[in-house]
């Protein structure tokens, strides 16, 4: 294989390894919080792609210019998820590890079966945009726009996350939340408030992810899936918890998958990720930066 | 006067559990004369599935429920069976007896292989493990040539017998099988969750270092647990097979199936001993009603109820239906002293 088809590979695993990080990292972010993992996760993120599929159809704007939109709407469903069913998944006195995997299993449910009955199960994809089909030739290696600006984008999230958890009162309040939840009454901070927050805060960074995938990607009820895999993948390799973790997994994640689409047939592609997952595992069964 | 203060409980606890064991067989002798009534094959339909996830379920509940190890991806284990069954017969004309039981073994074999490495992981870490062993079995046997990769397998054609386990208008002895299946589970908990190895499980579940710490093998608990729930849930696997007579990766393996196993014991109620068939009968009656009432359409309106009942019932219950009755017991208990 010549270097320039190596370097086009490896380009391609980082650049998808980044969006992959950006729709892990609100998972860890609320496990990191409240020890609940989401398996609605990925309707999130479908819900994402199809708020962004609505708006371009209606208003005909550019995605670029939509994707706050679709943030500040999807940090509303991640407010309303935490109100509406995970406070009471909390409260549960038997089985609370069950009560929130399959409270949140059925959310993703009914989140499925709205999205198949507002839009059909059909596949949507978002035919015209600024970036749509166009690519960036790198010296022989070709980039295409739409994931240079997934990669970019996510860069940008991981930075203002950083900042957002080390300089402001919020991110104090989250640290301090997810240290101990009890003491934080004592000095005046609402535990509810800052889990909606938390909440509100990861579904918002997956519906960047969704915002930033709906350019490139096709659109359908069960998109989810997939890419929720990879996210709880991406989380447990990372470590839970773990946000520079889920930047790190994210980037490995995308890379060894690229890399095994060169070896293996292109459908057993993720084989060498979920290898690599469950080899890390049984070595460091917290992942590489989670604290258990 | 010490003597009786101990025999006391014991005899009650003896009474108690041939109490249980009486009305289970009442209930299985019931349910048998339920094709008396019926003749109407969608409903024959529905009561095969039902009593098929109670089964799959009940073999959940054993290693989810009572040793606390939540798994999602039995559906590697239902994989493992149907597979073997169907390969067994249609390339070997070896008969659904001997499949079923190569498939548990095999199955029984792969969760110890498994267990080593993933008894491990605690919580989280178990769960996705699960999933994503699951997920491998699933991508490999898509690319598998021998196994009929993406296609599947289709079994042949041949004349009702209780030999080759095949009725192609009668759906009846289906019926009688998975009865059987059923009781059979049902048993084995019941046989098991008082002996030592139950106590072990709950010790395990409940506080496995504080279990480890008093002298119980948490890893060899675990190990059999695992073993035993993958042994019958692949028979429930190549049950699946006969009965419908097709499989291919994604109508045995797909994670839903992992779901499906593990949802009637959470919501009927987690290690409990008809927790898993109380939930079963809720659930797939549910499922077939609202995907021919609502569903045909494609509409989802189906799958949103069906979320809907889930999501109620694990927040409104969370020990499961079952703790209604053991709540109330309770009370009646209380109400008994004062």
């Amino acid at each position: 294989m010549t270097t320039q088809a190596f370097l086009q590979v490896l380009a391609s695993g980082i650049l998808i390894g980044l969006i992959y990080a950006l729709i892990a990292v609100g998972l860890s972010l609320i496990f990191g919080l409240m020890d609940v993992v989401n398996f609605a996760h990925g309707e999130f993120l479908m819900l994402a792609m199809y708020a962004m599929f609505g708006l371009v159809f209606v208003t005909a704007i550019d995605p670029v210019l939509l994707m706050p939109i679709v943030v500040g709407v999807m940090f509303v469903v991640g407010v309303a998820a935490y109100a509406g069913v995970i406070r009471f998944a909390m409260r549960a006195k038997a089985n609370p590890g069950m009560v929130q995997i399959f409270a949140t299993f059925g959310l993703a449910l009914v989140i499925q079966g709205l999205a198949q009955y507002f839009f059909t199960p059909d596949y949507r994809n978002i035919g015209n945009s600024w970036l749509g089909g166009k690519t960036l030739n790198l010296g022989g290696v070709y980039l295409p726009w739409p994931q240079i600006y997934g990669g970019v984008i996510s860069l940008l999230a991981f930075g203002g996350l950083y900042l957002l958890i080390t300089r402001t009162d919020f991110g104090k309040a989250l640290e301090a939340t997810r240290e101990d939840q009890g003491a934080v009454a004592l000095v005046g901070i609402d535990r509810n408030r800052v889990f909606a927050l938390g909440w509100g805060l990861g579904a918002a960074l997956v519906g960047l992810s969704g915002a930033v995938l709906a350019v490139f990607y096709y659109i359908y009820p069960q998109v989810g899936g997939p890419f929720a895999l990879i996210a709880y993948v991406t989380v447990a390799l990372g470590g839970f918890g773990s946000i520079f973790g889920a930047l790190v997994a994210g980037l490995i994640v995308g890379v060894v998958e690229a890399l095994t689409a060169l070896i293996l047939p292109p459908a057993l592609k993720s084989v060498g990720v979920y290898s690599l997952y469950l080899a890390v595992l049984f070595v460091r069964p917290s992942g590489l930066f989670g604290r258990l | 006067m010490s003597e009786i203060a101990v025999a006391a409980p014991n005899n009650s606890f003896v009474a108690s559990r041939r109490r249980q064991l009486v009305i289970a067989l009442i209930v299985f002798a019931a349910i048998a004369l339920i094709p008396r009534a019926v003749s109407d094959v969608y409903t024959m339909n529905v009561l095969i599935l039902t009593l098929l996830f109670a089964a799959l379920s009940q073999s959940w509940n054993i290693l989810g429920g009572y040793c606390g190890q939540v798994s999602l991806g039995h559906a590697l284990y239902f994989g493992i069976g149907a597979y073997a069954t169907s390969i067994l017969f249609v390339k070997f004309g070896i008969v659904a007896w001997g499949g079923m039981l190569a498939g548990g073994v095999l199955s029984a074999l792969v969760a110890l292989a498994l267990g080593y490495p993933c008894f491990r992981l605690k919580g989280h870490y178990f769960s996705i493990a699960t999933i994503v062993i699951a997920e491998i079995g699933l991508l490999l046997v898509h690319n598998w040539d021998y196994g009929g990769a993406a296609l599947g397998i289709q079994w042949p054609f041949n004349p009702d017998s209780w030999w080759t386990l095949q009725f192609a208008r009668d759906k009846v002895p289906y019926f009688y099988f998975v009865l059987g299946l059923f009781a059979v589970t049902w048993l084995v908990t019941y046989a098991i969750v008082e002996s030592r190895w139950g106590y072990w499980w709950r010790a395990v579940k409940d506080d496995p270092d504080a279990a480890e710490s008093l002298g119980v093998t948490v890893f060899n608990s675990k190990m059999g647990a695992a073993a035993i729930s993958a042994f019958f849930t692949a028979i429930g696997g190549g049950f699946y097979a006969a009965f419908v007579s097709y499989i291919d990766p994604e109508s045995v393996m797909h994670f839903r199936f992992s779901l499906l196993m593990a949802l009637p014991a959470v919501l009927g109620g987690v290690g409990s001993l008809w927790g898993p068939a109380v939930g079963a009968l809720i659930l797939i009656p549910m499922a077939e009603l609202t995907r021919s009432y609502l569903g045909g359409t494609g509409s989802g309106l189906d799958l949103v109820i069906y979320g809907l009942l889930v999501m109620v019932v694990s927040l409104t219950q969370p020990e499961g239906i079952m703790g209604i009755f053991k709540r109330s017991a309770k009370k009646a208990d209380a109400k008994v002293e004062a």
